[in-house]
């Protein structure tokens, strides 16, 4: 079990890390996700012992590894940048950890040929980084990280350079990996599909400081912070008008507000919508016009201005694909019941839960 | 396609004359004798000339020497100033280029003072040989070209990544510097260490005032009494280092070779 006990990083005046308190449980994998100078980084190589902490410490199965170099502290690590070693073959790469250990040639090329098939790349262990695709030398990467039995695996963002099948599948194949070997891991990602897919656990970091801590589900549906609700998916910010009775006027449409106790009635506020809980309309009279539309596969996402100039995030499954940027259209939110916020101000989390 | 193909011949016939024309000469004088006739003679005297050959050894084992300790200090004070005192970089950049603007004869001088003043235990331990009296100055004077050489090589790779790699699998920082960062940086080496080989082979400023008899230094005692023998010399140090950078690259390139097979 990993567990970071007041952790702080200071560079000069800046806090990476405020204070950071985490428990990892034994084999799980939790995903720190977060918007980049967020810190999260910053964790991960202080748990490897390439960084170290200005206060606080670091506890692995109860020791205190604070101080323990990287060498000395069998943790295995796949870098964001390709990190094989260039003058080595995939083979010779995956056996490095192990002839670091002291193990004799024969059962460290043989232990490395089993990994290279683990990852499915057995064909190319003779093979040199600058021959092996982006996707590959992740791989290995990855049989080089497991090949020295680590106690804990460090993953930092190391999809983030591959293209987006490779990596959709790469995601899939180490999170199938790290259960079968029940390895602790920690993840590092800016991406929230990442983390949410392949996470036991995401921890939600800003500015130095952990969020929230929880299953996917509850981060998305239940953020426990304003940050979190905000961060985690996307969210549209429209005015609207409180009404009597925690009733809210938006778009034309009255809704019942979540959270209307602390607001006056008659105030303007602000609904909170996630872009799937709006849909679009084709209607030459309607109050928007489509300005960009991103397919997604199996959704589109449409960003729609309003003619008072308020933009609207929908997303909508494929079937209204036949809107085009340029057409007008009409905006209905399908929700019943919405969030709503002061003006400008943090979205109440147990109020965005109930939108997803 | 006449044209092109000439012009190519013509700038090949004239580089080759511009460099082998002296070379040439320079073997045909080594080897014409007196009368006219030619013969190894000038080579055989080198051979049997005890001084000569001493000086040479002991030149050779000065630029030896002094190859693989600017890179057991350089190549470390290199890896250290990128990945842990980046804010040093402009000093290191500095003082590693002084022994370019302070002369040699300036260097020499203070040498010279310092044997005169030191305890004499001291002088006896360092200035009674050339070996360990001007090893370190070659060192130092080689400084400037191979701290470049080797900051170009360990800019090209991820450096951070590579470490950071290594030790994370259990590596210490001296086993990552000999088998993860140096044959990653090999060309830069190598080049590094030919610069510190050329200039000992070439020094004579110093080497003469501190009464060091070196190669280079015998070569001018020789070379005024017989130029034959002299240019002999020259031929056979040009041999020798030919020799060596292509032995190195070759064993160098065979290794890079097994792995270069690119189109894949």
């Amino acid at each position: 079990m990993i567990r970071f006990e007041a952790v702080r990083r200071q560079y000069g005046s800046v806090a990476a890390l405020a204070g950071l308190d985490l428990e990892i449980h034994e084999g799980e994998l939790v995903a720190l996700l977060g918007p980049s100078g967020c810190g999260k980084t910053t964790a991960l190589r202080i748990l490897g012992g390439f960084d170290r902490p200005t206060s606080g410490r670091v506890l692995v199965d109860g020791r205190d590894v604070t101080d323990v170099p990287p060498n000395k502290r069998d943790m295995g690590m796949v870098f964001q940048a390709y990190s094989l070693f260039p003058n080595m073959d995939a083979r010779s790469n995956v056996a490095f950890g192990l002839r670091m250990r002291g193990r004799d040639k024969a059962s460290r090329l043989k232990r490395a040929d089993e990994l290279l098939e683990l990852v499915g790349l057995s064909e190319v262990a003779d093979r040199y980084a600058h021959q092996l695709s982006g996707g590959q030398q992740q791989r290995v990467a990855i049989a080089r990280a497991l090949a020295i039995e680590p106690k804990v695996l460090l993953l930092d963002e190391p999809l983030s350079a591959l293209d987006a099948r490779v990596r959709a599948q790469l995601r899939a194949e180490i999170r199938s990996l790290q259960q079968r070997l029940g390895i602790t891991t920690l993840f590092v990602t800016h991406d929230q599909s990442e983390a949410l897919s392949m996470a036991d656990r995401v921890g939600v970091m800003q500015a130095g400081r952990l969020e929230q801590l929880d299953t996917p589900e509850n981060v998305y549906r239940r953020p426990a912070t304003a940050f979190t609700a905000e961060f985690v998916g996307a969210m549209n910010r429209l005015p609207g008008r409180l009404g009597d009775g925690g009733q809210v006027q938006v778009l034309g449409q009255r809704l019942s507000a979540i959270n209307a106790n602390g607001h006056q009635p008659g105030a303007a506020v602000e609904a909170l919508l996630r872009p799937e809980a709006i849909g679009l309309f084709p209607d030459s009279a309607g109050a928007g016009e489509v300005t960009q539309r991103t397919f997604l596969g199996s959704a589109v996402r449409f960003e729609v201005t309003l003619d008072g100039g308020q933009r609207v995030l929908v997303e909508s499954s494929s079937h209204d694909t036949e809107l085009a940027v340029g057409a007008r259209v009409g905006v209905r939110i399908l929700a019943e019941s919405v969030a709503i916020a002061a003006p400008g101000e943090a979205a109440p989390p147990e109020a965005v839960a109930a939108l997803a | 396609m006449g044209r092109p193909r000439l012009w190519r011949v013509v700038i090949l016939v004239a580089a080759l004359i511009y460099f082998f024309g002296p070379l040439v000469a320079s073997i045909k004088y080594s080897l014409i004798q007196a009368n006219g006739s030619y013969s190894l003679g000038n080579y055989a005297q080198i051979l049997s000339n005890g001084a000569l050959r001493s000086s040479m050894f002991t030149s050779l084992e000065i630029a030896g020497i002094a190859a693989v300790a600017v890179v057991a200090l350089m190549l470390p004070t290199v890896v250290l100033v990128r990945l842990r005192l980046p804010q040093l970089t402009l000093l290191v950049e500095g003082v590693t280029i002084l022994p370019i603007v302070v002369p040699p004869i300036v260097i020499a001088a203070g040498l010279a003072h310092l044997q005169g003043s030191a305890p004499e235990w001291l002088v006896r331990l360092w200035f009674n040989h050339p070996l360990p009296a001007l090893t370190p100055v070659y060192v130092v004077l080689a400084m400037p070209f191979t701290y470049r050489a080797l900051d170009t090589g360990v800019r090209a790779i991820d450096l951070r990544t590579l470490v950071d790699a290594s030790r994370s699998l259990g590596a210490s920082w001296f086993t990552t510097l000999t088998r993860v960062i140096l044959p990653n940086v090999e060309t830069a080496v190598l080049g590094a260490m030919f610069l510190t080989i050329a200039l000992c082979l070439g020094e004579v400023v110093i080497a003469t005032i501190m009464l060091y008899v070196t190669l280079p230094v015998q070569m001018i005692q020789v070379g005024a009494a017989s130029p034959g023998i002299s240019v002999a010399i020259s031929i056979l140090s040009f041999l020798f280092v030919f020799v060596l950078l292509f032995l190195l690259s070759f064993l160098a390139g065979r290794r890079r070779g097994s792995s270069s097979v690119r189109v894949i």
